[in-house]
């Protein structure tokens, strides 16, 4: 295994869909470097492949070439590496944050966040202490013992941030995590997006089309046709 | 964390309703059994009860309880004079209907010899029959206090002791009388009858010309009383004495050609083999076929739920989850349900099996049986929804 000191590096990153005459070609030569504690956005249109490029580094998505890099880890070149246990990958180094919140129905503001060490093989009282730290850092501790059906959209993402947070991860990827949500409370996420990326120097990689959104981000990268066609740093916008 | 247990907490409306129709298909499937057993048991009932080596009934006949079979009750003194034979007992059935509280009543009868073996088991209240006459003992089933009279026949009979549960091998309670007694009610005759009876042989053999007055006369006597001869049974049970080979015992006693004779091995063949083996595949069909629907039941509500948790799969494989976990998570349910389901089953049949018009026998091996074929039926259910969830990418979790 190589390592390097980037939270996350993509090297001509191509993700070809479907085989022949069907095949579809979502990324072409993508490259990108995230360091710790950086705050990025991935911002294209609809169709542009700023997905794809997301769960090629989510894991979720085998490259077809190129090479993926996570917390200086090599974990795909021209195909994901054998003995990667990808999975593993995730609990450990990733982060998620969904559109829609995605957490799970039937479980607490408390457990949503706890499932996610318990699934990484942290003991419960481990969980159970760490989630409660989270949910009070993000001014949920009220909302511990509610259902995600009795939260409000804002306070549900919160209680996925703090769910992306629990394992202390090197990498938060980020869907359009404001798109559920109004303005206000769209914006509040955000602010707290950047904070906690300097807080746990963690790399952020947030992907959205809403160019509001973005103000204050460490870095943005554009995406159009599959290509990255430019990025530019904090105050070249 | 128990996530089988969380989403059944958090939709147990759902799961509690379909666990108890599950618990009621389960409840008839134990209930089932327990009648296929309550038939075994009640046909056997009797044949257990005398504890007899060999039952000598009428050549050709598969009696007496699948088959007719009359003998004269004389035969008792043959067989008892047998090498190896210990006691014989002469018996007689029959079922009779009487009217009790407005509504038909059956019974049935069993004449056994006082001071002989064949009689009522052990009792459950009152006494055995003392007097030679019109003393019954009734199986506990029947519900008829002592003291009571039931009228058979042509006469009153009162019920002195009240027994086990002792039936026929179609479910009619049975009753306890002397020999004699039973014989009168079977076979003696009305006055009227014996009068018209007597006329017509009058008549017979006056026409024949051949005859002299007194040959008349002697054949007509000898005739009525062959007529009006009571002195008949269904079957005489044997007890052999210790060691002695059954086999040699069976062949010397069919030498008489008349006579057949049955091991208690073979009555019990007879019963339960030929007489409920009908009625024991239909209800095993009817089991299995209960069976089928349960598990298709499980299966599908597996399914749905799978479905209705394919988002949630998704993003605890997004989050890293291994495959055991949401295995697990399903499989769990599956069982829950099943297991569930199967004491609510039990529950159900064991508060009200006694309510049943007939005998229900729960066997422990069978509660067993079952309570592994629904765990089976479980797991090979969850298949299913675990096939469905192993599916599911987790990119599915993306998206809105």
């Amino acid at each position: 295994m190589v390592k390097n000191s980037c939270a996350v590096e993509v090297k001509n990153l191509t993700k070809i869909y479907g085989k022949g005459d069907t095949a579809v070609t979502a990324l072409k030569n993508a490259s990108l470097k995230v360091m710790p504690g950086e705050l990025v956005a991935i911002l294209g249109p609809s169709g542009s492949g700023k997905s794809t490029l997301l769960t090629c580094i989510g894991l979720i998505n085998e490259p077809t070439h190129g090479a993926l890099l996570i917390d200086g880890v090599v974990v795909a070149d021209e195909g994901w590496l054998t003995g990667i246990d990808l999975k593993q990958m995730r609990r450990e180094k990733l982060g998620f944050i969904f559109q829609a919140h995605n957490l799970i129905p039937f479980l607490t503001a408390q457990e949503n966040v706890m499932v996610a060490m318990e699934i990484n093989g942290v003991t419960r009282s481990c969980a159970k202490k760490r989630s409660s730290q989270l949910l009070e850092l993000l001014n949920l501790g009220h909302r511990a013992a509610h259902y995600p059906t009795s939260l409000s959209g804002g306070e549900s993402q919160r209680v996925a941030i703090a769910r992306a947070l629990a394992n202390y991860p090197k990498v938060i990827l980020a869907d359009e995590p404001t798109a559920a949500l109004d303005t206000e409370n769209g914006k509040n996420v955000m602010n707290l997006l950047k904070k906690l990326a300097v807080e746990n120097n963690s790399a952020i990689m947030v992907v959205t089309h809403d160019q509001r959104m973005v103000e204050g981000f460490d870095r943005i990268y554009h995406v159009s046709d599959g290509r990255i066609v430019g990025d530019s740093e904090l105050g070249e916008e | 964390m128990n996530l089988a247990i969380r989403d059944i907490r958090h939709h147990r409306g759902r799961f509690f309703l379909t666990s108890i129709g599950l618990g009621l298909l389960l409840g008839v499937v134990i209930s089932m059994g327990g009648i296929y057993r309550g038939l075994i048991a009640d046909a056997l009932a009797v044949l257990n009860s005398t504890k007899a080596d060999i039952w000598v009934v009428q050549q050709n006949s598969n009696g007496p309880f699948a088959e007719s079979s009359r003998i004269p009750e004389d035969t008792k003194y043959r067989i008892a004079a047998v090498p190896g034979v210990a006691a014989v007992s002469p018996l007689s059935f029959q079922t009779v209907q009487i009217e009790r509280n407005g509504k038909p009543f059956r019974i049935f009868l069993i004449g056994y010899e006082l001071n002989s073996f064949g009689g009522p088991p052990s009792l459950v209240a009152g006494r055995n029959i003392r007097q030679k006459h019109y003393e019954m003992v009734v199986s506990k089933s029947m519900r008829i206090e002592i003291g009571e009279k039931i009228r058979l026949g042509q006469n009153e009979y009162k019920v002195v002791g009240i027994s086990e549960n002792i039936v026929s091998s179609s479910g009619d309670s049975a009753a306890y009388i002397t020999l004699s007694d039973a014989q009168s009610i079977q076979f003696k005759k009305s006055n009227h009858s014996i009068r018209n009876e007597r006329s017509k042989a009058g008549i017979a053999i006056s026409n024949n010309k051949s005859l002299s007055p007194q040959q008349s006369t002697l054949l007509k006597k000898t005739l009525m009383e062959s007529a009006e001869n009571t002195h008949i049974i269904n079957t005489v049970l044997v007890k052999l004495l210790p060691g002695v080979d059954l086999k040699e015992t069976q062949t010397r006693i069919q030498r008489w050609n008349q006579l057949r004779a049955i091991s208690d091995e073979e009555q019990t063949a007879i019963l339960a083999k030929g007489m409920i083996e009908k009625a024991r595949m239909q209800l095993g069909m009817f089991r299995i076929i209960l069976l089928i629907i349960s598990g298709v039941i499980i299966s599908l509500i597996i399914y749905t739920s799978t479905l209705d948790k394919i988002r949630v799969i998704a993003t605890l494989k997004l989050l890293g989850s291994r495959n055991r976990v949401i295995i697990g998570m399903i499989l769990q349910q599956s069982l829950l349900m099943g297991l569930l389901a199967y004491a609510i089953g039990y529950i159900l049949i064991l508060l009200t099996y006694e309510k049943f018009p007939r005998r229900i026998v729960l066997e422990t091996f069978d509660l067993q049986s079952l309570f592994v074929i629904v765990i089976t039926i479980c797991v090979l259910s969850s298949f299913v929804g675990i096939r469905k969830a192993l599916k599911v990418e987790p990119a599915e979790a993306l998206g809105g």
